[in-house]
């Protein structure tokens, strides 16, 4: 689904990412944990496309099966690996290209594409009500993707429905995107975002933090809800075992100096949480 | 279809020029020759048969307007207008009606198509044959064409009428009340208006009426190098309300164009109306050249005990705007709104904001005005709140926002404040930002295309005084800030 290869970049002309290669596949869940600066929420930031964050060197490509190449600008792909799976349509609109050249698309397009970032620090939108900033946003996708728009009528009775699975009031919605929202519910927010967005692959970073003890518990069932099918995938940055108390990983990753520097299974992190970084990253 | 009205134009003011016993004689011609003297005021007074007052005010007008000096003000960037180079009557042919939107211009429909306009007002708009199903008072190139729905409005013993008709039909109406708010030697502009104002509108709300449908004037500006001096009054008697909605568009123009509207509004004890703009004329290109200026005074008189008036714009088009809707809050708590989202992109100037003059025992007025500057553009909020000696407890809160997109954009707030009563409360704030990296991006990765989260940043910030809009207005309105915005990030 996802595969990362030697990927470099820099971020106000510092290199931050050197080197880093990960390859995710559909159905799992990964972890990655890191000391704080090591660069994970520059990974999350790089494979969403942001501004300012350069790649240097390196390829990403993504296996979305939901986007029509012919609309979405500048997409590309690398066409050797470009697989024609015969048969796989289920009669959606959806067909199947292969990999993307994700790092030739736009933010926006890549989102389009089934890609979506939760992220560690989320950003207000004042004036404009979650309601509307996810309709619009959802539209927009299925536009890109050449989907029908969703009604407001089918569009409110997704909201509630997602809502409902993260255990948010449905007047949270109509509020400001996260203006005056708390950290946790803030992250919460996110995760009903992906709900309704319900992307092919979710990076969510840190979304444990903020979270109380109930509340990291409805989040986890959350997300496994969500994401957790044969054709879904997710990359979860965390400094705890407690959210993978929830959403168990297939595997576990320390990020540290820009690079993946060790991988293993669940057992991974509870190590990591008895002992630290020190031995790891000196390794 | 601009183009050979203007050739028309030409042929005609030509032959007029030539034509031995002048013009003034013949008031068969559509069109005033080019440049302004006494006699394109005869001229224009003559085509509209008006009464001889009529004709004396203008002409007095006049006289005082050459007496008068451009103002100069200090934010706006002027090219000097030469008063002598443009036609100041020009009443084409009934608008030729079109056999479906299939005969119109396509750019002007991507702009219909762009603000969602349904199909049944782009048909109103553009002139197809058979069309016109809403209470729409169209001045176009300066002349009513039609006005519609008078009947159920004539029921209500509402008056709904280009202000020409009302000259006639209704003199001592509109003799009592037209100069009353904007007086003739007000400013150049309005004086200017005075003398040769070419059409406009008038209505009045009888004692207790609510006015039984939203009021609209779409504006629109044709034949090019026409002056464009529109002149709207609306009283609203005792106890009753008006909500007024003016609304422009306006195709691509190549040459600066020169807009002086008057409009003046009278509100008597318990009236209450509601003045709402869409201004969305022609910006000039990129480097600011063709675009129109737009030199309007917009004042209210809240003559009544509990009369109200509120404002509310959205101004987005114009190479220059210069405009201040104002309330004179003479009545016993009265109250005047003004609510005001400028968007101004490239080269464009907008030097806009209120007057809110305190005369009336607890009078009160808010002012909320949201300034979006892009490009290379100038954005001004200039506010005056004003404090009578006599006038006991009045109150003002004023809310000045500014929203800056790239670094090579000003936005500028100039609050006068002058209280001569104690007892006063003013209330003023104001803040500057810039749309963020983060939010920006936030919204990309949500799905949105830049311009679509340049667009939906911009309406949050503006929601404020959107919401004051009638409804199928607001729809519109935001739409037309996103399309005003275009490449304005990135
Ligand atoms: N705009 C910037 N200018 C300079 N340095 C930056 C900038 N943005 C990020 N960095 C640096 O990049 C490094 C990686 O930051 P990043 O946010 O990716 O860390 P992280 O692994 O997510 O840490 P944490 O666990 O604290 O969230 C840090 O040293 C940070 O200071
Ligand atoms: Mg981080």
């Amino acid at each position: 689904m996802l595969q990362i290869t030697n990927l470099s970049n820099t971020v106000a002309d510092k290199p931050i990412l050197k080197g880093l290669s990960l390859t995710i596949q559909p159905g799992e869940i990964h972890a990655i944990m890191g000391p704080n600066g090591a660069g994970k929420s520059t990974l999350a930031y790089t494979l969403g496309g942001r501004p300012g964050y350069e790649v240097t060197g390196g390829t990403v490509t993504f296996q979305s099966n939901s986007v029509r190449p012919e609309l979405v600008e500048g997409l590309s792909f690398s066409g050797d690996k470009r697989e024609e799976k015969d048969g796989a349509s289920t009669g959606s609109a959806r067909t199947d290209v292969g990999a993307i050249d994700l790092l030739a698309l736009d933010p926006h397009e890549r989102a389009a594409a089934g890609l979506f970032l939760g992220f560690q620090y989320p950003v207000e939108i004042p004036g404009v009500s979650n309601l509307q900033f996810l309709r619009e946003s959802l539209n927009s996708q299925r536009k890109a993707r050449g989907e029908a728009p969703l009604s407001g009528g089918e569009f409110i009775k997704l909201a509630k429905e997602k809502a409902a699975l993260l255990g948010m009031d449905m007047d949270m919605l109509k509020r400001p995107v996260n203006v005056g929202f708390s950290g946790g519910e803030k992250k919460r927010n996110e995760m009903v975002q992906m709900g309704i967005l319900d992307p092919k692959l979710a990076i969510l970073d840190e979304t444990d933090s903020g979270l109380d003890i109930d509340a990291l518990r409805i989040v986890g069932a959350g997300i496994n809800a969500i994401m957790r099918k044969p054709d879904k995938a997710v990359l979860l940055i965390t400094h705890y075992q407690r959210l993978l108390d929830y959403v168990k990983p297939d595997f576990v990753h320390v990020l540290a100096g820009g690079r993946i520097v060790k991988s293993g299974g669940p057992e991974l992190a509870l190590e990591l949480e008895r002992e630290g970084y020190a031995e790891v990253v000196a390794a | 279809m601009t183009e050979v009205k203007d050739a028309a134009a030409r042929d005609a003011a030509k032959k007029l020029e030539t034509y031995e016993w002048g013009f003034s004689s013949d008031i068969e011609q559509d069109f005033a020759p080019k440049g302004l003297s006494e006699e394109t005021v005869r001229f224009i007074s003559a085509k509209k048969n008006e009464p001889q007052w009529m004709l004396d005010w203008r002409l007095k007008a006049f006289a005082l307007w050459q007496t008068m000096e451009s103002p100069d003000w200090a934010k706006l960037d002027i090219a000097p207008i030469d008063y002598q180079d443009a036609y100041y009557y020009a009443a084409p042919k009934p608008r030729k009606e079109l056999a479906s939107l299939d005969e119109v211009d396509p750019e002007i429909l991507r702009v219909y198509e762009k603000l969602g306009i349904p199909i049944a007002e782009q048909e109103v708009l553009a002139g197809v044959a058979g069309s016109r199903k809403v209470a729409v008072d169209a001045v176009f190139d300066s002349v009513s064409v039609a006005t519609t729905f008078r009947k159920e409005l004539e029921e209500a013993g509402v008056i709904f009428r280009s202000i020409s008709e009302a000259v006639r039909e209704f003199p001592d109406l509109v003799r009592k009340y037209l100069g009353k708010v904007v007086p003739m030697h007000d400013n150049y502009f309005a004086t200017l208006n005075c003398a040769v104002f070419s059409d406009g509108t008038f209505v009045y709300i009888p004692e207790g009426v609510r006015c039984p449908m939203e009021l609209s004037t779409y504006f629109r500006i044709n034949a090019e190098n026409t002056g464009q001096f529109e002149r709207t009054l609306i009283v609203a008697d005792k106890g009753s309300y008006v909500s007024y909605l003016e609304g422009c568009t306006a195709p691509m123009r190549d040459e600066n164009q020169l807009h002086a509207a008057v409009v003046e509004l009278v509100a008597l004890d318990d009236a209450e109306i509601k003045y709402s703009t869409v201004q969305n004329w022609y910006p000039g290109d990129a480097d600011g050249k063709g675009g129109i200026y737009n030199f309007v005074t917009k004042r209210a008189l809240c003559q009544g005990r509990n009369s109200k008036v509120s404002w509310t714009q959205v101004e987005t088009g114009s190479a220059i705007t210069w405009k201040y809707p104002s309330c004179v809050l003479s009545g016993e708590n009265s109250v005047g709104e003004f609510y005001s989202v400028a968007v101004t992109n490239n080269r464009q100037q907008a030097d806009t904001g209120t007057k809110m003059i305190h005369l009336g025992k607890g009078s009160r007025s808010t002012i909320v005005s949201k300034g979006i500057s892009a490009g290379r553009s100038n954005n001004t909020y200039r506010g005056l709140v004003r404090v009578a000696a006599n006038a006991e407890g009045v109150r003002n809160f004023t809310q000045c926002d500014s929203l800056l997109l790239g670094s090579e954009c000003g936005a500028h707030t100039v609050p006068y404040i002058e209280v001569k009563n104690p007892s006063a409360t003013i209330e003023h704030e104001a803040t500057t930002s810039k749309i963020s990296d983060d939010q920006l991006f936030y919204a990309m990765q949500r799905g949105l295309g830049q311009e679509e989260a340049v667009a939906l940043i911009v309406n949050g910030f503006a929601k404020e005084v959107l919401q004051q809009l009638p409804m199928e207005f607001a729809v519109e309105a935001q739409k037309l800030l996103g399309i005003s915005l275009e490449g304005s990030v990135g």
